[in-house]
């Protein structure tokens, strides 16, 4: 017979004494096998915790995410949490769903046990003749020496002779239902809740950086690397949106538990508590420890992969040259070695992070003994009832998880962090000057232009243009002549505002162009670049750019204009067809031609314009330099001029030099002079036209 | 994904049958522990028996400690598995790619070949190390469970008959309705990912048009269509887990109700009961885990095609069975015999009926408009491409016949994109004579007109160069890959448009000082400029991939009337102003 000395209920630890929901390992915090701890997983299902597996694959074990090496842990970690402010009233529900879910997980076991013990008193009463009293039945175990039984028997509710009173058990069941769904639907709630928390502050932080972007002066682009901001905006956000889901709840819940549990085992017994508490230090002190080299050798392997992106982007870039030159076995040999460091890197850091699942799970062992231990002496010396040892052992176990829940959520927070502050780092980048608060208004300027004292440097110690005065009459045509250099793209810098000048002014139309809004200046001017800008969409849309509402025929019209509608209309989608800038079906300069029709379409009283050199065919260039005569037409502008004809034809020539503008004048004026330009113009000019000829 | 997962851990086979031992192991330590925890109650704590309770206590700190050391072994050798797995493939991928000629690269393009080195390896790799730490170790944890449980009582064993369909159900119906969403959340990371870069790349032409709230709102229709889809794929999961845990708890409520019924009749001891209820939330928490993996499936099926496709690409151009050996003295002469090129799949040639000869000692032009193939003809020579219809000759020998490196080591190419490795102004250089002088490269940049700024240059040779060659300018990156091949000193010098960079009279400069230079050398220039090339002594006018023309300038000028057409449109207006 099972008797009385069979086993206690819930004895084996059932369901929920483990309290290990283990469904984290499956969210892709930490790949270990949630059953790592000892006793096998029980649902402990109260306390499920919810979460999606992330929205986006595996972000675990940080693969593939920015490097992590936060300069400021404490402060950028604060500052994200700051971010989920406007979510505060949902983080709030969620925050009572999830102290109503804790309370469910630790009443849960109880309510099994009551359970189990019904089912026990009913195995036990069976056992003996009925109509016999509890009492008379103590007193008969106690005459026989039994006195321990007798104790136990005498805190039960026997009804001797009856089997398990299924009424009473039914009755705890439906409750147990009922807690169970409810714990569910609250999860459910709590993690859809999250879920828009979660996402709704991605989308913001998104959207603040895209803003944030906007506002960054063009010295920012040209001073960091697109890969580099791209990376921010995208995989950065995107590395912090998954972890949070991933984390969010999860943290809430664990350390809610973490308080449940403890303030149950104060209450059960706080000596034994107090024991069990030890394992919360020693649990943290092999975390950290163990997540502290992970997280260097995560460090390191970030290191490596982005030395070996680095590496076959270069390869794949230079594809030709490498073979060319034939170094493929050099090259192939270079990614051996940054690949097998990958490796090391990597696999060093698999394996040390995931020590904290054995070694987590060997401290609840160890914890389990000692409280048994105790536990043990307390209830040989009549301290402590057995089945409050048996609770407690139960609570241990549940309380172990989250420690272990927590730190895997600290590991996979610190990428977040890290990447946090990579895209904190960028919002706050300081902006452009801001616009003056008493604009100019300007609808359509005259297009006249002067350069009053103007300086301006890239770097302050490296004096760029010091000085410069210059007016140009409206529709006027200044050609900036010199050999290759940096030349265009300071004047298009500063007339455009782009950069501020460090003395002096602009005016157009003699207004201060800073006493205009940017918008209204930029308005003025037109751009025709070599390197051009199209975006990804129909050659409609890259035409219309500058003027959203500009009607079909004005579109045909200024495509005309810059004779490229012939060429659009061989397309097979015509003004349909989608271009991009790496477009392949648009030579580059027919793509030229395009945004000389689009500068058409958007009118400009200014144009800066570049004159196309040998990387465009003959044809094109002719229709290129007609294009352009047009356009000019009216209009003032300046033109990076290759062409003698443009150059002579200019009401002013700019001649520059390594940036520096060293020469001004009319054509006449500066060959009188005898100086660079002249020299410029007999060896670019004269001497190439009497060889060719 | 099967084939190239048992191709890439077959090395490891060895380590994976010893994780798989490890493994099993585990999971029967992590089925008996539970057996030791009640025995310690059980034996020791009920009956107030210290020494049971140490006795049995040092019995399972034991078996925990060795658990432990298991598992740790384990995850040592699944991570050197998985990632060694990553190494090989992605090694196997490089090499791969290195044997590509310029179609294939340009086929994937530079960019995808990267993401499929690196992210898509990735997915695969977490896969395996998911797989060697959880996957396998489900199933066994699974079976053991169903053992132990049988074992204890059979009719309560058939729950599970109906709860284990049940999840499977759910997560099926999950999972259907989660992929295609996942692959939506990719897509829509794409648009984000191009928006971003064009508003980068055009932030002049943005602001220049006073468009920078139009790509706002551009970026920001992006931003919420990919919002819209991860927040409904979490949503979704959201679901899940919850689901999941009410289907669990309330199969240990179908086991206490059932369970009583058989402990009332005498059928099952309530100790078995208690332990009972343990299997089965072992189990089926396995099934929940193990089909919570197969998330990474997909995505993992996803990577492995794409890096299959790379891997199983044969490249156009290849090195010979049995190749040639070249003259062991090469005269440079190249030699182009009605070579047609068409692109694989292409109905009309690019090239057609190309025949001429660039003899040593000579300067060869090629001329014509955009798009007429002069660079396809230069691409030829080095076996970029190759011919799909007549031959290429290097000195007679057909240059399919050639090992590939006995071809490069003839050839200095300056490509029209003059392209810069990242390290210093020496360390590219050296790109093609690793043991030149630092005496060879200043003469190198001397003739290519690039000494001058290089001195200028903090560090002179040792200036560092950033990627792509960022740093210095369009001309002075021309200058430098002239430099770099003049170095390189093969017979045969290939100028694909070098010189569209440079002003008119550095052009000249440079022209000067490489006629002086490369005297004996078989010159091949293509150019867009006339100037560039009117000194010629054979100067090839190419037109819609024929050759319609061959001559000196002064030849071709009295005859050629493309040639004509090319040189009056260049230099007409000069003319008239001279």
């Amino acid at each position: 017979m099972s008797g009385p000395d069979g086993r206690q209920p819930g004895a084996t630890g059932g369901p929920g004494a483990s309290g290990n929901p283990g469904t984290s390992g499956v969210r892709g915090a930490r790949p270990g096998p949630p059953a790592g701890a000892p006793s096998a997983p029980a649902p402990g299902g109260l306390g499920a915790r919810p979460g999606g597996p992330g929205g986006r694959g595996p972000g675990m074990m940080g693969m593939g995410l920015p490097p992590a090496k936060s300069k400021d842990f404490r402060g950028s970690s604060r500052r994200l949490f700051a971010r989920l402010r406007p979510e505060r009233r949902r983080i709030a529900i969620v925050l009572v769903l999830a102290v109503v879910s804790v309370v469910f997980a630790v009443s849960g076991p109880k309510i099994l046990g009551n359970a189990i013990n019904i089912i026990f008193e009913g195995v036990i009463s069976r056992q003996f003749p009925s109509g016999v009293s509890q009492a008379q039945l103590v007193a008969t175990l106690r005459s026989q020496g039994q006195d321990q039984l007798a104790t136990m028997i005498s805190t039960l509710h026997l009804v001797p002779g009856s089997g398990v009173d299924f009424g009473a058990l039914g009755g705890i069941l439906a409750l147990l239902v009922a807690v169970y769904l409810l714990s569910s639907v609250f999860a459910w709630i709590q993690a859809y809740i999250m879920a828009g928390v979660t996402q709704r502050t991605v989308l913001r932080l998104r959207e603040d950086v895209d803003r944030k972007l906007g506002r960054l002066p063009l010295r920012y682009f040209d001073e960091h690397p697109r890969g580099d901001l791209l990376s921010r905006v995208t995989n950065d956000i995107d590395n912090i949106g998954q972890s949070l889901q991933q984390t969010l709840t999860q943290l809430i819940t664990a350390l809610l538990t973490i308080i449940g549990v403890l303030m149950v085992m104060f209450l059960i017994d706080p000596l034994l508590a107090f024991v069990s508490l030890l394992a919360v230090p020693a649990s943290l002190a092999v975390t950290l420890v163990i997540v502290r080299r992970s997280q260097r050798q995560f460090v390191a392997q970030w290191a490596s992969t982005g030395a070996l992106n680095g590496h076959v982007e270069e390869m794949h870039t230079g594809h030709a040259i490498v073979k060319a030159f034939g170094r493929q076995r050099q090259a192939i040999e270079t990614f051996e070695t940054e690949n097998e460091r990958l490796y090391e890197a990597s696999s060093r850091a698999q394996f040390i992070s995931g020590i904290i699942q054995p070694a987590m799970s060997f401290i609840s062992n160890l914890n389990y003994v000692v409280i048994a231990v105790v536990g043990g002496l307390r209830v040989a010396s009549g301290q402590m009832s057995l089945g409050d040892v048996v609770a407690f052992i139960q609570y241990s176990r549940q309380f172990t998880f989250p420690i272990i829940q927590t730190a895997s959520i600290v590991n996979l927070l610190q990428s977040a962090v890290a990447s946090a502050e990579r895209v904190f780092e960028l919002l706050d980048e300081p902006e452009e000057t801001p616009e003056t608060s008493t604009p100019q208004a300007i609808v359509k300027a005259g297009g006249a232009v002067t350069f009053e004292d103007v300086s301006f440097r890239y770097q302050p110690d490296r004096p760029l243009i010091d000085d410069l005065d210059l007016r140009v009459e409206a529709g006027a045509t200044v050609a900036i002549v010199g050999p290759t250099g940096a030349g265009k793209t300071t004047l298009v810098n500063l007339l455009m505002r782009f950069y501020e000048l460090d003395g002096g002014r602009i005016t157009v139309d003699g207004i201060d162009t800073r006493d205009l809004t940017r918008d209204d200046l930029r308005r003025q001017f037109g751009m025709v670049l070599q390197d051009t800008w199209l975006f990804r969409g129909s050659i409609r849309e890259n035409i219309a750019y500058g003027a959203l509402d500009a009607s079909e025929e004005q579109i045909m019209a200024a495509a005309e204009a810059a004779h490229v509608d012939h060429f659009v209309r061989t397309l097979p989608d015509a003004y349909d067809t989608i271009i991009d800038d790496d477009a392949s079906n648009v030579s580059a300069g027919e793509k030229q031609l395009l945004t000389i029709a689009r500068a058409f379409l958007a009118d400009p009283p200014i144009l800066i314009l570049d004159e196309a050199t040998s990387s465009v065919d003959t044809r094109t260039e002719v229709l290129i330099q007609r294009a352009m005569a047009t356009l000019m037409r009216g209009r003032t502008t300046f033109v990076i001029a290759h062409r003698l004809s443009t150059i002579r034809d200019a009401d002013m020539i700019m001649v520059m030099d390594r940036g520096h503008i060293i020469e001004q004048g009319t054509h006449a004026e500066l060959l009188a002079r005898h100086g660079f330009y002249y020299d410029l113009y007999r060896s670019q000019f004269l001497e190439p036209l009497a060889e060719a000829i | 994904m099967i084939n190239l997962l048992c191709t890439y851990l077959r090395p490891y086979r060895g380590q994976i049958a010893l994780v798989l031992v490890l493994l099993l192991f585990q999971a029967i330590g992590n089925l008996y522990l539970p057996n030791l925890n009640a025995d310690i109650i059980n034996g020791g704590v009920s009956r107030g028996d210290t020494d049971h309770i140490l006795r049995v206590g040092v019995v399972m700190l034991a078996v925990a400690g060795l658990l432990g050391l298991t598992a740790i072994a384990s995850v040592f050798f699944s991570a050197r598995i998985a990632m060694g797995f990553g190494r090989d493939l992605r090694r196997a991928i490089f090499t791969k790619v290195e044997t590509f000629s310029q179609v294939e690269v340009n086929q994937f393009g530079p960019a995808s070949l990267i993401t499929r080195n690196t992210n898509d390896v990735q997915q695969v790799q977490t896969l395996v190390f998911m797989a060697l730490t959880v996957i396998v170790s489900a199933p066994i944890l699974i079976v053991g469970g169903i053992i132990l449980a049988v074992r204890t009582d059979v009719p309560l064993s058939g729950l599970l008959v109906v709860v284990i369909p049940l999840m499977a159900a759910v997560i099926t119906v999950v999972m259907s309705r989660a992929i295609p969403l996942f692959q939506a959340v990719q897509t829509k990371l794409d648009r984000i990912n191009q928006v971003m870069r064009e508003t980068l790349s055009g932030v002049r032409v943005i602001r220049a048009f006073v468009r920078t709230h139009h790509e706002e709102v551009r970026f920001d229709a992006a931003s919420r269509d990919l919002f819209e889809t991860t927040i409904s794929v979490n949503r979704l999961f959201a679901l899940v887990i919850p689901t999941m845990t009410a289907i669990l708890n309330l199969s240990t409520v179908a086991v206490m109700w059932f369970g009583a019924q058989r402990v009332d009749s005498g059928a099952l001891n309530i100790g078995d009961l208690t332990a009972f209820l343990q299997y089965i939330t072992q189990i089926l928490f396995a099934v929940l885990t193990a089909v919570f993996m197969f998330i990474f499936i997909p995505r993992a099926a996803v990577s492995s095609r794409r890096i299959r496709e790379v891997l199983e690409t044969m490249p156009l151009v290849k090195d010979p069975e049995h190749p040639v050996q070249p003259a062991t003295s090469p005269q440079g002469r190249v030699e182009f015999r009605d070579v047609e090129f068409r692109y694989l799949g292409a109905e009309e040639p690019v090239l057609r009926d190309i025949t001429f000869t660039a003899e040593p000692g000579s300067t060869t032009a090629i001329v014509g408009s955009t798009g007429a193939g002069k660079s396809t003809i230069a691409n030829l020579i080095p076996r970029l491409y190759d011919a799909s219809a007549g031959s290429v000759r290097l000195d007679g020998i057909d240059i399919r016949d050639m090992a590939r490196e006995d071809v490069w080591r003839e050839i200095s190419l300056i490509p029209q994109k003059a392209f810069l490795f990242s390290g210093t102004v020496a360390s590219n250089l050296r790109y093609g004579d690793e043991n030149a002088t630092d005496d060879d490269l200043w003469r190198a940049l001397e003739i290519a007109q690039a000494a001058d700024f290089v001195r200028e240059m903090e560090g002179g040779l040792d200036a560092p160069i950033t990627q792509g060659g960022s740093n210095v300018s369009g001309g002075q990156r021309q200058r430098l890959a002239i430099a770099r091949a003049l170095v390189k000193r093969a017979p045969i010098f290939i100028f694909d448009d070098s010189f569209s960079a440079l002003d008119f009279s550095t052009d000249a400069r440079l022209r000067a000082a490489l006629g002086r230079e490369l005297g004996g050398a078989t010159v091949i220039i293509v150019a867009q400029r006339v100037g560039t090339i009117r000194n010629a002594d054979r100067i090839v006018v190419v037109d819609a991939g024929r050759v319609v023309g061959i001559g000196t300038h002064h030849e071709l000028l009295a005859t050629n009337e493309t040639y004509r057409e090319i040189v009056y449109s260049q230099l007409s207006e000069e003319e008239a102003a001279a």
